[in-house]
């Protein structure tokens, strides 16, 4: 309440509605759709929350950097970036999370906060605790003008990368045999194979899926964020965790309305408080989170009681 | 002659140190109804989920048309042409009827006649081509058992296995799946059946072995099916 009283609830309100900030709040949701989406499916079907999430939108970061400290185009600074996340997530999954699939849920957290440090570790290593710049992206994070607002490109182009992505996701998974099977997986795992659905293809493709997201996520966290240091994303992966948890673990969509529902919200209160008041902000959305964990369990916007058997 | 479709030779499963069933021994061939029935607890489902490899086996050998399956995943041995009906259905009863089809293609062999389409199944449960569109969850017991069994059809096995079909079924129900099985069998396929109505399963099956504390008793034919109670309560006595 100190937050009205001090900044006077009529700016805050301006400042909230203003479309400026509104348009980068919903980039800023939109990014962290993509990274709940990226976390949920893999807990879909493999029923392990990836820790270790952020630390790939890391490295992402690093390649971006590394890439435009040599001067390389943004191009090939963006395919580095890509090979990279991607080819970081498939090890992670033939290392850690395919021989650890039966294990229980805790088991496999503590594998993925496992990962995340030692990735997080190797970056302090190689780059740093200043970490590295990717200067050449900031060119996609300066204004266009409609009007006489003033909007950072970056925040138009995560909205729709967005939902170009969550579309062709959503044709994969309701379109398409392999999307079948990974929602009959994400259901009911054995009954799944028992049926013949390849659960190491079920599984390497899910985590493909999310790889491919996190590089997206990295490229346009990178833009906004062009310093890159071993901590980069972990704030933002925890965040959507919570978002995501908020959301209902249980259900992809609600899952990444959860996501979004963070995002915007952190990027509404984020640009209409004060400085003074907006370090505040990651208390107070996780005070969020535990208030609508203690009052619906199973998530805001799942219907029923929340499935027991799962984290 | 070629080797029989299923053999089941001198199988022992234990979950910890618990053994579950030890030295069961069965064939199917081809074109047989081959029961399976005893109490609870007898070790019939761990039989199933040792030859589908959902639990690993401690001894013994399980040869589809000749060739060992021990070892592999479930889902090689359903595409290797091994099909569960499981006890419970386990159904996908948020996806339509025609997605749960679709799941039972994933283990279908590749060069398998019959094309993509469900119009084997359908002629045998015309009611699924009607509800096609339906979710799962919303059909009746009986007509999500014949699902149950459609879905594990479509994949073409050479052997299906069924779990407990008649569980939780209306007697008139029950007759629609019995008379099915026979359909099924119609068609060449090899069938192994648990179920827990003994006399029914007697009578329908070509042979039916007994099972008790995880090992194989006795074996009954059709002529012994007005007998069935009384001979199991003697040889289980």
């Amino acid at each position: 309440m100190s937050v009205f009283v001090t900044s006077g609830l009529t700016d805050f309100l301006r400042d909230a509605v203003d479309l400026q900030v509104q348009v980068d709040a919903i980039g800023l949701g939109a990014i962290f759709a993509l990274m709940a989406v990226g976390i949920g499916l893999v807990f879909g079907v493999l029923r392990l929350v990836n820790f270790a999430y952020g630390q790939l939108i890391m490295a992402g970061g690093f390649a971006l950097a590394f890439a435009s400290e040599r001067g390389w185009s943004v191009a090939v600074g963006i395919a580095l970036c890509f090979a990279v996340v991607i080819g970081l997530s498939l090890a992670m999954e033939r290392a850690v999370f395919r021989p650890l699939r039966t294990q229980s849920p805790a088991v496999m957290l503590i594998a993925t906060f496992a990962v995340a440090f030692l990735l997080q570790s190797i970056a302090l290593l190689w780059f740093g605790p200043l970490g590295k710049t990717a200067a050449s992206l900031a060119q996609l994070n300066r204004p266009v003008s409609i009007g006489d607002v003033d909007i950072r490109k970056i925040s138009i182009v995560a909205i729709v990368t967005a939902a170009v992505c969550l579309t062709l996701l959503l044709v994969l998974l309701n379109r398409t045999s392999i999307g079948l099977h990974m929602r009959a997986a994400a259901m009911d795992f054995q009954t799944a194979r028992l049926l013949g659905v390849r659960a190491n293809l079920v599984s390497a493709v899910a985590v493909l899926i999310s790889g491919l997201l996190a590089a997206v996520v990295a490229v346009m966290l990178t833009v906004q964020f062009p310093t890159v240091t071993p901590g980069f994303a972990l704030r933002e992966t925890i965040v959507v965790l919570a978002g995501v948890i908020v959301g209902g673990m249980t259900r992809l969509g609600s899952a990444t309305l959860g996501g979004f529902a963070i995002g915007y919200a952190s990027g509404v209160l984020g640009g209409a408080l004060p400085t003074a008041q907006s370090q505040y902000l990651p208390s107070l959305v996780f005070g969020v989170v535990i208030l609508v964990l203690l009052v619906r369990p199973g998530g805001l916007f799942t219907r029923g009681r929340p499935a027991v058997e799962r984290v | 002659m070629s080797e029989p479709a299923l053999q089941v030779k001198d199988i022992e499963v234990a979950y910890g140190g618990v053994v579950a069933a030890r030295g069961v021994s069965l064939e199917v061939g081809e074109g047989e109804i081959i029961g399976l029935i005893g109490p609870n607890g007898a070790g019939k489902s761990t039989t199933l989920h040792a030859i589908m490899g959902l639990v690993p086996l401690r001894a013994g050998d399980v040869l589809l048309e000749g060739r060992s399956i021990r070892g592999r995943s479930p889902e090689t041995i359903a595409r290797a042409g091994l099909s569960l009906v499981p006890e419970g259905r386990r159904l996908f009863g948020e996806l339509t009827v025609e997605e749960n089809l679709r799941l039972g293609l994933a283990a279908r062999r590749r060069g398998t006649a019959g094309g993509g389409g469900f119009a084997d199944v359908y002629e045998l449960f015309p009611i699924l081509e009607e509800f096609r569109g339906r979710s799962a969850g919303a059909l009746s017991g009986g007509q999500q058992q014949q699902l149950a069994i459609a879905r594990a059809l479509v994949a073409k096995p050479t052997v299906l296995l069924l779990d407990e079909p008649s569980l939780g079924l209306a007697p008139t129900v029950v007759d629609i799946v019995f008379s099915t099985l026979l359909a099924i069998r119609g068609r060449g396929i090899a069938i192994l059946l648990v179920e827990q109505r003994a006399q029914r399963t007697v009578a329908l099956a070509d042979r039916t072995h007994v099972l008790a504390n995880g090992e194989l008793r006795l074996l009954l034919t059709p002529d012994d099916a007005a007998d069935t109670d009384r001979m199991i309560a003697a040889y289980l006595a």
